[in-house]
């Protein structure tokens, strides 16, 4: 294995981690935890979202599709730029054949 | 990090929305000139707003015991400076508060302040002074400390808007950062790990690009 194998494999076992030693939690967000915080001492907060996903399948839906173009233009130049060096040292090869070839 | 819509007191609101907008002001003007001198690394650009899209679309497991993301921030920060994500970074907190309900608009300009701006200056700085210790130790620095800093951030600011009524700031900064600051290091070590990977596959294959930058950092 490579080692951004190596490197993958190790930030999956952070992942994975805290669902096995930690596993009666509730793993609710951070950002939520801040909002019970304010909401306790008694905010009323004095603007609403403009538009809210109305259901959690609506909004799992929305964060996939973040991940998923994002995840799909991170592929797509990787690939692409792979693809171009990989020609590039197939031309470089040639090249040196038919050099030689001549000898 | 994300402050959610209404969660930050107007004047707290128009205040970090009129610290934030420099920023992405000369972001955009960063880019208008990137791609106007360099337009080969346009596509480098572009990926690097993906990556802080998907990581922080990302919701993470901690030891805590709760939830939080990365920011993936660091990667443009490192590679194009830290202006550019100013940009970017808002443009992931804009689509995430009109469409996701996650952060929102009046708290646009707070939640740019640490995760576009903040992040990627201190990703940005980490990078200049560590990367003489090796490309891999200073990109995994840079964008671990630069998500901590975006947390930091976040606790602070909510620290000034919610004092707490016995302790004051400090108290109220102690009790955010419990819930940000300790959930959100294993986080930072995944977002610095996943950060390298990606520079070594630039460094394998995008060389070209790579030293086109590198030219455009000298000539900052």
């Amino acid at each position: 294995m490579g080692r951004n194998g190596v490197l993958l494999l190790i930030a999956a076992a952070i992942v994975v981690l805290p669902l096995v030693v930690t596993g009666n939690a509730e793993f609710g967000g951070s950002d939520g935890q801040a909002q019970g915080v304010i909401d306790e001492a008694g905010y009323q907060p004095w603007f609403e979202p403009l538009w809210e996903p109305p259901s959690g399948e609506i909004e799992s839906l929305l964060f996939s599709l973040q991940a998923a173009l994002g995840a799909g233009l991170l592929g797509y130049y990787v690939g692409l730029r792979r693809g171009r060096s990989e020609a590039r040292g197939e031309k470089r090869d040639r090249q040196r054949d038919e050099v030689h070839a001549g000898d | 990090m994300h402050i959610m819509e209404g969660y930050l007191p107007p004047i707290h609101a128009l205040a970090w929305t009129v610290a934030a907008a420099p920023f992405v002001v000369a972001g955009v003007r960063r880019i208008g000139r990137i791609v106007e001198d360099h337009p080969e690394t346009k596509l480098l650009l572009a990926t690097s707003g993906a990556f802080a899209f998907v990581l922080s679309a990302l919701k993470i497991p901690s030891v805590t015991g709760s939830c939080s993301h990365p920011t993936g921030v660091g990667l443009g920060a490192v590679l194009f400076g830290p202006n550019v994500m100013a940009v970017l970074g808002s443009i992931v907190l804009l689509f995430q508060a009109l469409l996701l309900a996650h952060g929102g608009i009046t708290t646009l300009g707070a939640n740019a302040f640490s995760m576009a701006i903040v992040g990627p200056w201190v990703a940005w700085g980490v990078w200049r002074l560590t990367s003489g210790f090796g490309r891999s130790v200073g990109v995994f620095l840079a964008a671990a400390l630069g998500n901590l800093a975006t947390y930091c951030v976040t606790s602070v600011q909510l620290a000034l808007a919610f004092p707490d009524p016995a302790t004051g700031f400090g108290g109220a900064l102690v009790k955010f950062l419990s819930i940000f600051a300790v959930t959100q290091v294993p986080l930072a070590i995944v977002e610095g790990i996943l950060t390298v990977v990606v520079v070594n596959l630039l460094a394998q294959y995008s060389r070209d690009e790579l030293s086109a930058l590198a030219f455009l950092r000298g000539a900052k």
